[in-house]
């Protein structure tokens, strides 16, 4: 079979005008991005590493207490031995520094340099250097706050992060039940986790199955039309499935109530390791006040 | 005589009032039978399978369970309700709707621990399960990071953990890969070893030779005939008039077009010693 190249044929757009993704694609392709990340994150939480091995519950307690030290530390030296704590808890579980760089201390940073920022020059106190030209003054004072609320977002925000990268995420869920959240809301958290992915992959096929069939760019009113039908029929099928997925869960015996089975179980070195985190957070609040 | 584990009369049901999916069906299924709901899309098959499991309610008609009657009120008491769920377990077309627990480990327990068994009953039967289905491999894996195949087996064995004696299965084999469909045909053929009640719908008339002993065929949600693999696949008028078979269009040497009633059926073959 050939394929004439006849002059009748239609041609491709002479514009060299590039496809311009649309705010609801950028979402869905930023969704996805995080959708690899979190596969990545499973990765890890699988890895054999020191926060791996622990019992999710004492992770929860464990690092919760060491980031409730950090917030009430008021010794800046204590922050920072908590954060050299993190570290070294990373560096025993196996997650790259990089890891942590990129998805924790850059932003981290960003954010709370940007509120901390005005604080160096408004905050009153000993002047240690005036900025040329503007004259403004940068106090001992203001710097020292400043640097008390980066660490303690650094310290806080990785702590939380190796929680989450050295634990499955459902096992993150079923832990919080430790901290008295009740059945009901771990249950939907752990579905709503399961089907999200579900729904944004049914949500790119979409779009694929549109550019795939797009030739040129469309104008910004058309993309707006396109991208709401679209949203209307995830919506649909959205309501399809928790309608389907509510008559498989009553066809195996739901009744309104839920119940779970809890098959963590503590061993001796979950025990070691929450009587550290505790002792380390008590030291850490003793010598922090 | 044969018990019969359901028996439908005259049952309509309709969707939103509009769409009729159920025009007056009757039929009856003995215990230990092995049925397949053959027909084209929209038939009626699936809604007949939701009736079945007590999850759709007839409009007009009655169905009967076990000897009594399958109605709302009667799911609404919990002695009914937990023994009926134990009894009769139904596996969705789409394992997706079906898999909505965290880990595999959880999905397959899900059944159990509504239905309140002791814990540590569950632990071990849950555990037997995964072995007999060959996943125990996939027990901390996330749903939605399993294969096809691999989604269908999960989803079997969430029901199969109850043990139930009358297994409902919708589409079985639709969109599985050909390796995955044969697991699914061979586990029905070895798990219901004459004791079981398996219905199943489908349009796939490859398997059913294998997985039923009589079928029924369905059209614009009626039964329009009845009877064993081997009549109703013989008679090509029925199911070129269901749309289970197709006019199969080709062009031989030449350049002649010929056209001829076709549909898939697994080819005869001798096992050489």
């Amino acid at each position: 079979m050939t394929i004439s190249n006849s002059t009748t044929a239609p041609r491709p757009p002479t514009s060299p005008r590039k496809h311009r993704a649309s705010f609801v694609e950028r979402t869905v392709a930023e969704l996805s991005h995080a959708m690899e990340q979190a596969l990545y994150a499973e990765e890890l939480a699988h890895a054999n590493g020191l926060l791996q091995q622990l019992d999710p519950r004492v992770k929860v307690v464990g690092l919760l207490a060491l980031i409730i030290a950090a917030a009430l530390a008021r010794n800046l030296a204590v922050i920072l031995a908590l954060f050299v704590v993190a570290l070294v808890l990373a560096l025993l579980s196996r997650v790259p520094f990089r890891t942590l760089a990129t998805r924790v201390w850059l932003g981290a940073l960003l954010f709370t340099g940007t509120i901390a920022l005005p604080a160096i020059f408004i905050t009153p106190g000993q002047v240690l250097y005036r900025l040329p030209l503007f004259g403004w003054p940068i106090t001992m004072q203001g710097l020292s706050s400043a640097a008390y609320l980066i660490s303690r977002v650094e310290t806080s925000a990785t702590l939380a992060l190796l929680l989450i990268l050295c634990t499955p995420w459902t096992h993150v869920l079923k832990a919080l039940r430790v901290l008295r959240v009740p059945v009901v809301f771990v249950v939907i958290l752990g579905m709503t986790f399961r089907y999200i992915f579900l729904l944004l992959q049914t949500a790119r096929d979409m779009f694929e199955s549109r550019q795939s069939r797009m030739v040129g760019a469309l104008d910004s009113a058309e993309r707006r039309r396109v991208a709401s039908a679209s949203v209307g029929v995830l919506l649909s099928k959205t309501l399809n499935l928790s309608s389907d997925v509510y008559m498989a869960m009553q066809s195996r015996g739901f009744r309104g109530e839920v119940y779970t089975l809890d098959e963590f179980q503590m061993q001796p070195r979950d025990w070691a390791a929450l009587a550290g985190f505790l002792a380390l957070a008590g030291l850490a609040f003793w010598l922090g006040r | 005589m044969t018990e019969n584990v359901f028996d439908v009369q005259n049952v309509v049901y309709r969707y939103n009032t509009e769409v009729t999916a159920l025009r007056g069906l009757s039929l009856q299924v003995a215990r230990g039978e092995r049925i397949a709901i053959l027909g084209a899309n929209g038939s009626g098959k699936s809604t007949l399978l939701r009736l079945l499991d007590g999850l759709y309610f007839p409009e007009s008609g009655s169905i009967t369970a076990f000897g009594e009657p399958l109605t709302e009120e009667r799911l609404q008491d919990d002695t009914f309700a937990f023994a009926f769920r134990r009894r009769v377990a139904l596996v969705f077309q789409n394992p997706d709707v079906q898999l909505f627990s965290p880990t595999v480990f959880d999905e397959v327990a899900f059944g159990p621990l509504q239905l309140r068994w002791p814990k540590d009953d569950i632990r071990r039967k849950v555990n037997e399960t995964l072995d007999l289905l060959e996943i125990t491999h996939l027990k901390d894996r996330s749903p939605h990071r399993l294969s096809g195949g691999e989604k269908k087996r999960v989803a079997l064995a969430s029901v199969l953990v109850l043990d139930p004696e009358v297994l409902l299965m919708d589409e079985p084999t639709a969109a599985l890969d050909p390796k995955s469909q044969s697991m699914v045909v061979d586990f029905l053929i070895g798990w219901s070893g004459g004791a079981k009640t398996v219905i199943t719908a489908t349009h796939d008339l490859d398997i059913v030779s294998e997985i039923a002993d009589r079928c029924h065929v369905f059209r614009q949600g009626l039964s329009v005939a009845e009877g064993t693999p081997d009549q109703v696949l013989g008679n090509q008028e029925l199911l070129e008039s269901s749309n289970l078979i197709h006019a199969h269009r080709h062009a031989h040497a030449g350049g002649e077009m010929h056209a001829h009633a076709h549909f898939h059926l697994r080819h005869e073959h001798t096992h050489a010693d």
